[in-house]
């Protein structure tokens, strides 16, 4: 149970790193923020990608590959979506 | 043990990732850092990615190459072709593809682990009980993120009405598959004795889910959608955080608590500016008795045609124009923009009024004048703009109901008594662009519109300010 026990602190902690960090933000990056955060999500691409790597047709590389594709739509996607939005509040500050 | 590869520089190369990620966090806090923060956060994405092919050592890497492209191509042709007026959905589908991906690499790791070598015992024998009981979470809450952004995708996208779908006894039929699947995962983790349970009880607890999800969002309705996107953003980093404690990844359980935290502080931003709680969010459904009884008839309504609009428009000093989902629909931002403009070079003060949960996602209005090229410093929050509307000519409403419905003040009864909305009707003037008198989400009556300073413009948002910018443009010739 000692790396469960890690896990949790890790994971608590990280949680009110999250609250720290999110609390401040302007109600106009709400939208941005989300998808990137969204983005983020996707970081169970990791998780994927290491149980996708047999080559065979096993039903957990199968299930291993179909998971990279989602978490890749979402990783790239989740990203680009982000950068474009963004582009658009860059840039014209005063008008 | 003794590799210092994977026993010091892999972790310390998964910290850094999850530094970055923190960081780039940080940056979408703010209008000036958002763009590097962004761009710092798809650095650690791709830090992570490469850390853990190296971690992987010399395998086959052709399905990994094949799964990545195939996503990449995806993923980039979906962000790049999207219109901003479809961000909400865009967003609720990416949101989906994660929180799915979360549950098949459990899954994926359950079968590799028990179901294929064929190994008796239980799950939590075999796996340890951590790991058994987090992949059944990772399960359970993947498939209900997936199929939960899929409905909501899909109401968005308006394949499917926006109006919640009430099932009779739905509470007790939602709570009765809760705690089935809680039982399943149970089952699953702790009790299922072979590979071949376990494996039924893995794809039962799967379906479950993905019903789970839809029986949750079917009943919710179209301007809840910012809460439901924001908590179902929240679950897809849960998800993510519990696939990191099955395979025991400190990066997943890191940057998942991140993207579960920014969701929950999300919804709970969107709560507070509707005067509700998630549960009611959940458990209500709008549009259902309270509404029916509600007098829908109105009287003293005036419509008036954009020319005589635009004459008040035209020798109004201060203007404020308030977008809601209407304006979304019609595409109408940029020529919202092209009116605002036009008043501002006219010599007019042209702000707008952001109602926190105006559109279908958290800060949706924000992105669409965004691309309209509103400068942001035009934009004003609710509580920063409440006051001036005393001292405004005239304010243009245009595609919203609810969040200008003073009955939210003034009538107890009604069923947004509460809800903080935009002090409108002080203004001298308001003007409301709106297809017809046909209730907002809430389906209840606006008294906004029979009060006598209000003009009612009837027709599609989009033609009746482009007709505005046409008479103005007259009226100055």
């Amino acid at each position: 149970m000692g790396a469960l026990l890690v896990g949790l602190y890790v994971f608590v902690l990280a949680i009110f790193v999250g609250f720290e960090i999110i609390t401040k933000i302007p109600p106009t990056l709400h939208t941005p923020l989300m998808s990137g955060a969204n983005a983020i999500s996707g970081i169970t691409l990791v998780g994927s990608i290491a149980t996708a790597t047999r080559g065979e047709t096993t039903v957990s590389a199968v299930l291993g590959v179909i998971a990279i594709i989602f978490a890749t739509i979402n990783v790239v996607g989740g990203f680009l979506v982000t950068n474009r939005m963004l582009g658009m509040f860059g840039g014209k500050r005063k008008r | 043990m003794s590799d210092p590869l994977s026993s010091v520089i892999i972790p310390l190369l998964y910290l850094l990732s999850a530094v970055l990620f923190i960081f780039g966090l940080k940056g979408l806090t703010g209008v000036r850092t958002a763009q590097r923060g962004n761009r710092l956060a798809a650095l650690a994405m791709l830090l992570a990615v490469v850390t853990t092919l190296i971690e992987l050592g010399v395998v086959d890497y052709r399905w990994i190459a094949g799964g990545l492209i195939a996503g990449s191509v995806i993923g980039a042709i979906a962000a790049l072709k999207v219109e901003m007026t479809a961000m909400p959905q865009m967003v609720a589908l990416f949101n989906g593809f994660g929180g799915g991906a979360s549950a098949l690499v459990a899954g994926s790791i359950l079968w590799a682990r028990i179901v294929e070598p064929g190994s008796a015992g239980t799950a939590s024998a075999l796996l340890g009980a951590d790991s058994a009981t987090t992949a059944f979470l990772s399960i359970v809450i993947g498939a209900v993120t997936f199929s939960g952004s899929l409905i909501a995708f899909l109401k968005l996208q308006g394949t499917i009405g926006g109006q919640p779908t009430l099932i009779p006894g739905r509470h007790v039929v939602n709570s009765l598959f809760l705690a089935a699947s809680l039982v399943c995962g149970v089952y699953l983790a702790f009790f299922a004795p072979t590979p071949g349970e376990l494996a039924i009880a893995a794809l039962v607890l799967g379906a479950l889910g993905l019903l789970l999800g839809v029986l949750y969002v079917i009943p919710i309705g179209g301007a809840d959608m910012p809460v439901i996107i924001s908590f179902l953003n929240s679950l897809s980093g849960l998800a993510a955080s519990m696939t990191g404690f099955v395979l025991g990844n400190n990066l997943l359980i890191i940057s998942g608590a991140l993207v579960g935290a920014s969701g929950l502080i999300l919804t709970q931003i969107m709560c507070v500016a509707m005067n509700r709680s998630l549960g009611n969010v959940f458990f209500s459904g709008f549009g259902g008795e309270t509404a029916a009884s509600d007098s829908r008839e109105y009287s003293n309504v005036r419509s008036y045609s954009p020319e005589e609009a635009a004459m008040v428009l035209e020798s109004a000093e201060s203007v404020v124009i308030v977008p809601g989902y209407g304006l979304a629909v019609a595409q109408a931002q940029h020529t919202a923009r092209e009116l605002g403009d036009l008043l501002e070079k006219r010599g007019a003060k042209v702000s707008y009024a952001i109602h926190p949960v105006a559109g279908r996602m958290p800060g949706h209005m924000n992105v669409l004048l965004a691309e309209a090229d509103v400068a942001y410093d035009k934009l004003f929050e609710m509580d920063a703009i409440n006051p001036e509307f005393k001292t405004t000519d005239a304010v243009l409403v245009v595609g919203a109901n609810d969040v200008v419905n003073p009955a939210a003040e003034t009538d107890p009864a009604s069923p947004i008594a509460g809800m903080p909305v935009l002090k409108v009707y002080n203004a001298g003037t308001v003007m409301v662009i709106k297809r017809s008198l046909s209730p907002g989400f809430a389906g209840i009556k606006n008294g906004l519109f029979e009060n006598d300073n209000t003009m009612m413009v009837f027709g599609d948002a989009k033609k009746i300010l482009q007709e505005l910018v046409n008479e103005v443009k007259s009226l100055a010739a």
